[in-house]
């Protein structure tokens, strides 16, 4: 990467003529556009970006495994007894566990709803579409505290706050529209004369469904399943809002612990905390992108936000 | 787990009528398919909303005593109230320049990283990151990367730029911070995503005509990119005007960042205010709602006024 600094920021100052001269030898459109004080700009501000960022990765890292650290550049001496006794006092096994369940219901349900809906959104027009549209597109709009508030006074009021069953219809709200969103194009590209071809050999909606449009959606249902994932598993607002001691995932935990009474828990057994955090997250990515490949990842994000 | 029963219960209840009307429009069963997530968007988005604005009419005898004005009570509250009203003051002091440089630092980046160069795999899925790491452990690392006794004052110590560490956490610049970390990456990639829509044979053609990267820039890039930055400025902004967590953890919550979030969950947690709670909540969405329509129509005007100049 210094290198092609060097090189984009002589691009941007020799004469036109020179430039294009020398591009020839390289890929076409290599060439840097613009003059070097952006490119200046831009790597100073690139990596004063990633100062900050893998600053708070390794400190959160140092401290939790740190025994006591307060006016060195790294803790005196290292121990795991951190991450023992968050995994004790927090029963950590069981807000992971609440935290990957009410991840997979949530992805199944939003997957089971979204993907029809989705369906019906790219291959037909009916009365009234835009303004279904319309409906499914607003709550990934809306900030999650603007409906989730009254949506957690819904839920307290029917006697179901602080229960896993509250956390996982809250985090549907956002899930099954972006569901919907992300499948939308993604059942748009698929050829319809293939589905065309199966209902004219006799297929019914169901048989068009499992036999012909399935097999080729996986890879987009798989996308979106991964997202929902990671947005679920994030999820700080809405979860926040509706659980309590036994439900809460591991986010909210870490919060908790944070803003306990009293000035919250020690420093490092909260950070121990937030790096199984970021663990997890890890992982999960990890085993994501054997699945799918990241590139088409990103095509997704940028899809749904576009829309 | 008890959602799949509900939605269907509900789904096989509604089918008849529906089937009726829908055969009566000359629309096939097919529509079916729809009603799930119809059921769902309903019950949970739709009701609860209008629910919740209902509930903004009906304050607490509390409220009532304190600020009168029957059932208007909760808004005359939210207006009256300065702890109340200037959280909106200070959210936006917050979300508007968080998004602005969000946007403005987004531009000259994903101008310069548009080609394809080595490394650029690397840095694009670096990016993603921060969206994995969450608000909360970003406001763990920098209460501990840019505290008080953190690497960052302790470099700008050694190296001899400061002499007493600089106050970056439990204040405005912490939030702050942590909202560039959050939402630049989410910025960037869509600008990216908008720039490379953008068909390189227009630049192209301009260059040809002798115009320069200023040039360039000020009349064919920016002009085409403006659709994007407005929509870019509108889900960052979105994503900045929520902030909660980080408001709390990294902010100075009872002072220069006592957002309408920390507000809002106040009364709803704290003093079990549901009406005021909701109230609170309608009114973020009220506010933010006249954000987006000033950048739309800003947006508008700009996107007439340059393809008028073109004409």
């Amino acid at each position: 990467m210094t290198t092609k600094t060097d090189t984009s920021g002589a691009y941007g100052v020799e004469p036109p003529t020179h430039a294009k001269g020398r591009s020839g030898a390289r890929a076409p459109g290599e060439r840097s556009l613009a003059a070097s004080p952006t490119t200046w700009f831009v790597w100073a501000g690139t990596a004063a970006f990633f100062i900050f960022l893998i600053g708070i990765l390794v400190s959160v890292v140092v401290d939790s495994l740190g025994k006591s650290w307060f006016n060195t550049w790294l803790p005196a001496s290292f121990s795991k007894d951190w991450y023992t006794s968050a995994w004790d006092q927090f029963e950590m096994t069981h807000i992971i566990g609440v935290t990957l369940t009410v991840a997979l219901v949530v992805i199944v349900i939003s997957v089971l709803v979204g993907v029809p809906a989705a369906y019906l959104l790219a291959r037909r027009n009916f009365p009234l579409k835009k303004t279904i549209t319309m409906l499914f597109l607003l709550p990934v709009l809306m900030p999650p505290i603007t409906y989730g508030i009254p949506l957690a006074t819904v839920m307290y009021n029917l006697g179901l706050g602080r229960t896993l069953t509250a956390v996982i219809l809250v985090n549907l709200v956002p899930s099954v529209p972006f569901v919907i969103m992300t499948m939308t194009p993604f059942i748009e590209q698929i050829n319809p004369t293939i589905e065309s071809a199966a209902r004219m050999s006799g297929a019914n909606m169901r048989k068009v469904f499992t036999k012909i449009l399935m097999p080729l959606l996986i890879p987009g249902i798989l996308a979106a399943s991964i997202l929902v994932l990671v947005r679920t598993v994030g999820m700080f607002d809405l979860t926040f809002l509706v659980s309590g001691p036994q439900s809460d995932t591991l986010v909210v935990a870490i919060y908790r612990a944070m803003t306990a009474a009293g000035g919250g828990e020690a420093r490092q057994l909260i950070s121990s905390m937030a790096v199984v955090y970021t663990l997890t997250m890890m992982v999960i990515l990890i085993v994501a992108l054997k699945f799918v490949s990241p590139t088409q990842l990103v095509a997704r994000v940028k899809e749904s936000r576009e829309d | 787990m008890t959602s799949p029963p509900l939605g269907r219960s509900t789904a096989t209840r509604s089918t008849a009528s529906l089937r009726h009307r829908l055969a009566e429009r000359g629309i096939d069963t097919s529509l079916l398919m729809l009603v799930p997530a119809l059921v769902f968007a309903l019950a949970l988005f739709v009701y609860p909303f209008t629910y919740g604005m209902g509930l903004t009419f009906q304050p607490t005898a509390a409220t009532q005593e304190k600020w009168g004005g029957g059932a208007f009570s909760n808004y005359v509250a939210f207006f009256k109230d300065t702890f109340v009203s200037d959280s909106v003051w200070l959210t936006m002091r917050l979300a508007l320049p968080a998004a602005l440089f969000n946007v403005l630092a987004s531009i000259p980046m994903a101008f310069k990283l548009r080609h394809r160069f080595r490394g650029k795999k690397l840095l694009t899925t670096l990016l993603v990151l921060p969206i994995t790491l969450g608000t909360v452990l970003t406001a763990q690392g920098l209460l501990i990367f840019a505290g008080r006794q953190g690497w960052l004052n302790r470099f700008l110590i050694q190296i001899g730029v400061i002499d007493q560490p600089l106050a970056l956490v439990n204040n405005y610049l912490g939030v702050m911070f942590s909202l560039v970390i959050s939402g630049f990456p989410f910025a960037f990639l869509l600008i990216s995503s908008y720039l490379s829509g953008i068909d390189p044979s227009i630049e192209a053609a301009a260059k040809t005509m002798g115009a320069d990267w200023k040039q360039r820039f000020r009349r064919i890039i920016l002009p085409l990119l403006a659709p994007g930055l407005a929509t870019t400025f509108i889900l960052t902004f979105v994503l900045a005007f929520s902030v909660f967590p980080s408001a709390r953890l990294v902010g100075d919550a009872m002072g220069s960042t006592r957002v309408m979030a920390l507000m809002a969950y106040r009364a709803f947690g704290e003093q079990i205010d549901y009406p005021m709670a909701s109230t609170i909540a309608i009114m973020m969405g009220v506010i933010e709602l006249a954000v987006i329509t000033a950048v739309l129509l800003w947006r508008s005007f700009l996107y007439k006024g340059s393809t008028g100049g073109k004409g």
